[in-house]
């Protein structure tokens, strides 16, 4: 029973294809697919805004919106219809495109940014036998669209002949080219010990359990370091706070984006989320386990539960950085990820080839442990280091 | 350690994020339509006439326009009427046919409270003036202006006292005064009559 229950939109899709004849079959099972997504991860994006809202609020001894209910009803809901209004507003705002814009590239840009972004749900399993193609270089197809993001950060910079949009723009790029190395190394070690660039096959590799826990990569050494590599990474690949310079409005008003209103910034804003959910999908599906159970006694609950599950609680614990720590300096962003992230990834690479040719007994959790502990150390010394810069000198501004 | 600050950042947003669930003092916003904080003693928003009593016949107010005349930004409007009506001392005095106060314009400076000698026009604590029109609607009239003395002393109780006294000594010592005044008036017709 719970079986079906975990199959039961696998079950229903091949229901509806039993009506489509065989010709029409690829293309209709297209188009259920991306009908699905636009649904599913925008609604996910609306309640995510409040969930946000009100997360940072409480974090701050604040209510945060409690009073949008269900329209024309006196009913609350603890103000999630909150969405309903905002999303009307951004939705009827004018449209001003500046008059020195360079008016195709300014509205191509928001329309380029969303592709990327949806082209890269195709590959990430949602679920049991939910995943929209089973594309044997998965991984790589995801970093491939992910990198088209950059693209769409400029056009939006460049286009709108603004100096606050151009160097958010710059930040952006900046920081996104830097951080996808971490991003990407971080998940070689995945693919190394897995031996497969399938998402699916990542996921069969940590779905069997000992003593009842799951081999989630995240449960070793060198998958601990990884996932919280590509958390950092993410966070940064998806503008978030304490990464957000290319935004940053309390110096550039609002980056790449400070053009553009109504509709087209409502689109930029989406995308940006829809960014982060997939790469906080990838990140599960790399680290933890995906749509499997933590501990084999829970794994009667539904694939797309654990999935859907996991994935808000990383969304919580992105507010929850928010909420905490603020906006790096852009040194400060450059050193950590080139002086901290990427040595320790680099070291995480050679871990990871230690634990796959070392016995599965406890020395190779020890010999692990210690590299990457003393890694860690060192690396954290050197990033600690030289923060006396003394009085600041200003050398053309006196 | 590297991270160990971001750490302790952490825990301590996490602890306003359970604590705001379970403690309401963590919590310093009001909800406003449903629960309100007490005014302060000395709150003033917009002025307002006080009367005794009735509040056609009671109104203290007797259209001396000093307020009309030292309002920096020119709010009150003032019509003194053609007939006089006796005031709380029994005297004949004017009043305000017409009595207008652009709230608008008004900057809530209190002038108006200070100069009067009639303890009058005095300080409202009503805010909640929003209105979709915005000429007439914010145009008060001598009727919406015009507040008993009980509602005075419960705004402000301590500043009613006081005014209640100034007008108590005012009304004793004209009180006095007519006595002696006919008290004289009785003696020079007393010893009127005897001269003859």
């Amino acid at each position: 029973m719970f079986d079906q229950l975990d199959q039961i939109f696998v079950t229903l899709k091949h229901l509806v294809m039993g009506f489509v004849p065989a010709a029409w079959q690829p293309l209709v099972s297209a188009l259920i697919a991306i009908v699905l997504i636009l649904v599913v991860f925008p609604t996910l994006f609306a309640l995510v805004t409040v969930i946000e809202r009100k997360g940072l609020g409480r974090m701050q001894n604040r209510y945060g919106p409690n009073r949008v209910g269900i329209p024309f009803t006196k009913i609350r809901l603890c103000g999630f219809g909150q969405f309903i209004p905002d999303g009307i507003k951004s939705l009827t705002k004018e449209d001003i495109v500046p008059r020195a814009a360079d008016k195709v590239v300014h509205f191509l840009a928001p329309v380029v940014m969303m592709v990327p972004v949806m082209l890269a749900y195709a590959v990430l399993p949602f679920g049991k036998n939910m995943s929209i193609t089973d594309y044997d270089a998965g991984l790589l197809f995801f970093f491939a669209v992910g990198g088209a993001v950059e693209l769409s950060v400029f056009m939006a910079g460049w286009s709108s002949r603004n100096k606050y949009s151009l160097l958010g723009a710059m930040r952006a790029i900046a920081q996104m080219v830097s951080y996808e190395i971490p991003l990407i190394l971080s998940a070689v070690t995945v693919v190394m010990v897995v031996g497969s660039l399938n998402l699916n096959a990542i996921i069969a590799h940590q779905n069997h359990y000992t003593f009842g826990i799951a081999h989630w990569h995240v449960f070793t050494p060198w998958g601990l370091v990884g996932f919280i590599l590509f958390f950092i990474a993410s966070l940064a690949e998806s503008n978030r706070t304490p990464f957000d310079l290319p935004e940053a409005e309390s110096e550039i008003i609002a980056g790449y984006f400070t053009e553009y209103s109504g509709f087209k910034f409502a689109l930029f804003f989406l995308g940006e989320y829809l960014g982060m959910f997939a790469i906080i999908g990838l990140g599960i599906t790399l680290f933890l386990g995906g749509w499997t159970s933590p501990v084999s006694f829970l794994t009667w609950i539904p694939s797309y539960v654990w999935f859907f599950t996991k994935l808000m609680a990383i969304v919580f614990v992105f507010i929850w950085i928010r909420a905490t720590l603020p906006r790096l300096r852009m040194d400060q962003l450059m050193n950590f990820t080139w002086k901290f992230m990427l040595p320790l990834a680099l070291i995480n690479i050679l871990v990871a080839g230690i634990w796959h040719y070392m016995a599965a007994d406890w020395q190779r959790w020890l010999v692990c442990s210690a590299i990457i502990f003393g890694a860690y150390a060192i690396l954290g010394r050197g990033l600690m280091q030289n923060q006396n810069f003394g009085k600041r000198i200003y050398r053309y501004a006196e | 350690m590297l991270g160990e600050q971001i750490i302790k950042g952490m825990a301590v947003t996490a602890r306003n994020f359970f604590g705001s669930y379970v403690s309401k003092n963590r919590l310093t916003t009001v909800q406003y339509p449903e629960e309100r904080l007490v005014p302060k003693a000395n709150t003033r928003q917009f002025p307002m006439l006080v009367f005794d009593g009735d509040a056609e016949k009671g109104l203290r107010c007797v259209a001396c326009t000093i307020c009309e005349k030292e309002c920096p930004p020119k709010c009150i409007y003032i019509v003194k009427s053609k007939d006089k009506k006796p005031d709380y001392k029994g005297q004949p005095q004017l009043y305000p046919a017409v009595f207008d106060i652009d709230v608008s314009v008004c900057m809530s400076c209190q002038i108006c409270v200070e100069v009067c000698p009639f303890e009058s026009i005095k300080m409202n604590t009503e805010f909640e003036l929003a209105t979709d029109d915005r000429f007439e609607g914010l145009l008060l009239h001598k009727n919406e202006l015009a507040k008993s003395n009980e509602y005075y002393h419960k705004l402000h109780p301590d500043d009613a006292k006081e005014s209640d006294a100034v007008l108590t000594a005012e009304k004793s010592r004209a009180e006095a005064k007519a006595k002696t005044a006919a008290e004289a008036k009785a003696k020079a017709a007393a010893t009127a009559p005897a001269a003859k």
